[in-house]
């Protein structure tokens, strides 16, 4: 008799009619007879939400997940925080991150880069392969959101609602006074980087800042005419395609067997004009982290960025 | 002679450029320039592969700028780096042509664009994962992987691919993060991120027992983190909707190319930064061992339970993976080499199953249910051929790809004690019911059929790049399972590379 069962399962199994998918009994929706075609159709829906918002069993998993879920946070948890305890101290001088490579860097740094902000020689010199693949991670970002949304109805039927400050005394009028402001020092970090602390990625926060609050304050309509979707774009291409062929270039000479030598040098230390690629590399990097800020903004309130 | 050793660091800037450049372009010549550059890859790949078999080393180091190692940047090549990478480009040109006319019309035609320029980015962050010798870089260019696997996902106009992409993402972003922390606990107990010297000061410090715990921990989460990324059981669960709803060519690239690069991203760190005695005595390979051997299991239970044909190749692709880390569990050589075999099988495997099965699916109406798709190979006969290849294969039968690595785990798997039987049951039971699910699938799609319904007939001749593309795949799983000596040798020189020169 077992046997049999088990065949008769394994042939339904084969068919296709052994459902191992649906466990969850549904409700049976009854509708009164004749009124089938008044019913709106999110009803039977509902009807199964709330159907499954009752059931006892997924109530049961419900609550037993999130019980897990807070026993394995407070064992990760506890594994590093004890972790952290076993670590040596903050601005230990016998830690074993304080090795040659730290005071190559702190030492030689700013004789061999050109450039008194050692973070910046460090990023954009010494490790410039990793930002390289940094500001293209601020670039995918960028495509995947314009992938995502651009064009997208919700966004575009927002952007007609969207109400501006131009005219408010207090927004409008500060907005007029403080956008330059920020403008200008975002220009001046991005230029004096390699002189003084920032650099490429904070500069182009602050100036994606600057271009919000336009944006904010005046609407997104007057930004998108001021500030053409085409000119961040272009902006965009030139400063990835600068980083890309500049760099390839210093990779390139970088290695002795190539037989080119790179004629770019470190300059003086402390003049404007110094540390070889850092400074229009630094441009470039803020140039991606404006445009950047400034299209997640626009694709987000308004759809598209034009 | 030398000047091919540029080859890594040109595909990988290059790809990043031509991404670029196709922000810039339209359509047709984004995808023109994105697909040129994989076939450039293809031939820069191959050059480095021959020119490391032919070298006395069979390995150089190159550096990324003016500065050497532990100051500046590096890239590595050894034998495995290269084979990888040109795999990794062939499938993703391959599946990228034989989808190229479900790609017109699961994309919206405004973004195919955007889409090149995803798979631009992929092929960058592939190759850099493959040669990176800096664990930063590394971790760099998984991020950017994760975002573009994510939006090759997401590309398909469609809410079940947003919510699959979304639940792709968590998953990937704890991964990840993960890595992330592991990677700053190394560098602070180390003081090093580049792969020779983190080998070095990591050896001193287990010999000396300083700083074991956050060692460990650091090993732990780097291992669970590319684990999670690469959907080993029990993070397997986003698969199902991921690979089921994107457009094919997307899933063959994320099923079949994205996930072996975070397992060789893995095997690299492995090999060497780790050294294969620290792994074996930190224990952290009998946790692999076990989940990988768990994934064989739910993975192909999953698999039988379900009557979706793309559901069941997503959660085959678990169980495939599963074998992948019940490899790496063992710590052996032999054992490792059966790993990169199963990656191998697999990545030439699942893009055939997964456009054959488009193939299959479009006959009836794009249903996937297996009731529509019964008799559906007579309907379209390339796909069904596509279709019975990659299921023989990854049932192991011989002369396919997937019967290569069965044997060699089954070979390493003796004089492990208890290991051994865990193995040798897992194996085979998990090849009764790879059998099952997929003998089942392919004699339903050569059956008669069922369902009455408007069929579509798809030839050789209405869909050309489609039939050659799937036909090319068939041979190439046909070619390695019948001459896998050379990889097989290929295998043992570069594991011999990984483990010998640092």
């Amino acid at each position: 008799m077992k046997k049999r069962n088990l065949s008769e399962k394994i042939r339904q199994w084969y068919e296709g009619e052994l459902s191992f998918d649906e466990k969850i009994a549904e409700p049976v929706v009854h509708i009164p007879a004749g009124t089938h075609d008044q019913q709106p159709p999110e009803t039977k829906t509902k009807i199964r939400i709330v159907h499954r918002l009752e059931n006892t069993e997924i109530k049961i998993s419900r609550v037993g997940y999130g019980v897990l879920s807070v026993v394995f946070c407070l064992i990760i948890c506890s594994i590093l925080i004890s972790t952290a305890l076993f670590l040596p101290g903050f601005a230990d001088k016998e830690a074993p991150t304080a090795n040659e490579v730290y005071e190559h860097y702190v030492g030689a740094g700013r004789d061999q880069t050109g450039a008194v902000n050692t973070v910046a020689g460090m990023i954009l010199d010494y490790r410039a392969f990793d930002t390289l693949g940094e500001s293209f991670v601020l670039f995918t970002a960028t495509c995947a959101v314009l992938l995502l949304l651009e064009g997208h109805k919700a966004a575009l039927n927002r952007a007609k609602s969207t109400f501006t400050y131009a005219t408010d005394p207090i927004v409008g009028i500060a907005a007029k006074i403080v956008v330059p402001v920020i403008l200008v020092f975002g220009v001046y970090v991005l230029f004096n980087g390699h002189l003084s602390p920032g650099g490429g990625f904070s500069g182009g926060a602050i100036l994606g800042t600057g271009l919000i609050l336009y944006a904010q304050a005046y609407g997104d309509e007057r930004a998108a005419r001021v500030i053409p979707a085409g000119a961040i774009r272009g902006i965009t291409i030139a400063a990835l395609s600068f980083y890309c062929l500049s760099k390839s270039y210093s990779f390139f000479t970088g290695n002795e067997f190539n037989g080119v030598h790179s004629v770019i040098g470190p300059g003086t230390p402390g003049d404007f004009l110094s540390g070889g690629l850092i400074l229009p590399l630094n441009l470039a990097v803020g140039l991606v982290v404006c445009c950047t800020m400034y299209t997640f903004y626009m694709i987000f309130t308004r759809g598209r960025l034009d | 002679m030398r000047f091919v050793e540029n080859f890594p660091f040109i595909t990988i800037v290059l790809s990043l450029f031509s991404a670029v450049i196709c922000f810039a372009l339209k359509d047709k010549r984004a995808r023109f320039v994105s697909y040129s550059l994989l076939g450039a890859g293809i031939l820069m790949s191959a050059s480095v592969l021959v020119y490391n078999l032919t070298s006395e080393t069979g390995y150089f180091v190159y550096r990324m700028g003016h500065y050497d190692a532990p100051i500046g940047n590096e890239i590595a090549a050894g034998v495995l780096e290269p084979f990888f990478v040109l795999l990794f480009e062939v499938m993703m040109l391959l599946s990228l042509l034989g989808g190229s006319y479900k790609i017109e019309t699961d994309v919206e035609p405004s973004k195919h664009r955007l889409f090149c320029i995803m798979v631009n980015l992929t092929h960058a962050a592939l190759t850099a994962l493959c040669y990176t010798n800096d664990i930063f870089t590394a971790y760099v260019f998984v991020e950017i992987c994760t975002i573009a696997s994510c939006a090759l996902l997401m590309a398909r106009k469609r809410t079940r691919p947003l919510v699959a992409a979304t639940r792709y993402m968590m998953f990937s972003l704890i991964g990840s993060s993960l890595l992330l922390v592991g990677i700053v606990l190394l560098y602070s107990v180390t003081g090093h991120l580049l792969f020779p010297q983190l080998y070095a000061s990591i050896q001193a410090l287990w010999t000396t027992g300083q700083y074991t715990l956050p060692l460990t921990v650091a090993l732990g989460l780097i291992v669970s983190g590319l684990a999670i990324k690469s959907g080993l059981c029990p993070f397997h669960w986003w698969m199902r909707d991921t690979y089921a709803t994107a457009t094919p060519a997307a899933s063959g690239i994320l099923s079949g190319v994205i996930s072996k690069a975070y397992i060789f991203l893995l095997i690299k760190i492995i090999g060497r930064v780790i050294s294969r005695e620290i792994y074996v005595q930190s224990g952290i390979h009998t946790v692999l061992l076990i989940f990988g051997v768990a994934g064989m299991m739910v993975g192909s239970l999953s698999a039988i339970q379900t009557h979706n044909l793309n559901f069941m190749l997503a959660y085959s692709s678990a169980a495939q993976i599963g074998y992948i880390y019940m490899g790496l569990g063992l710590g052996t050589d032999a054992a490792l080499l059966a790993s990169l075999f199963q990656m191998v099988a697999h990545a030439l495997t699942k893009p055939m199953l997964f456009l054959s099965a488009m193939g299959l699916s479009d006959t009836v109406g794009k249903r996937q249910d297996f009731d529509a798709l019964r008799g559906s190979a007579h309907w379209n006969p390339v796909a069904g051929i596509g279709y019975a290849a990659g299921a023989l294969s990854m049932v192991g039968l011989p002369i396919f790809a997937g019967f290569i690595p069965k044997l060699l785990f089954s070979l390493s798997a003796f004089g492990h004690d208890w290991k051994t039987y865990v193995i040798l049951v897992a194996l085979a039971i998990s090849t009764i019911l790879n059998v099952v699910y997929f003998l089942r699938t392919m004699v339903n799609t050569y059956g008669p059929e069922r369902v009455a319904m408007e069929r579509r007939k798809i030839t050789f001749r209405t869909a050309r790049t489609f039939s050659v593309v799937v036909l090319i795949m068939a041979l190439i799983n046909l070619i390695v399972g019948l001459h896998a000596q050379p990889i097989i040798s290929l295998f043992e020189k570069g594991i011999h590379i990984f483990t010998t020169i640092r």
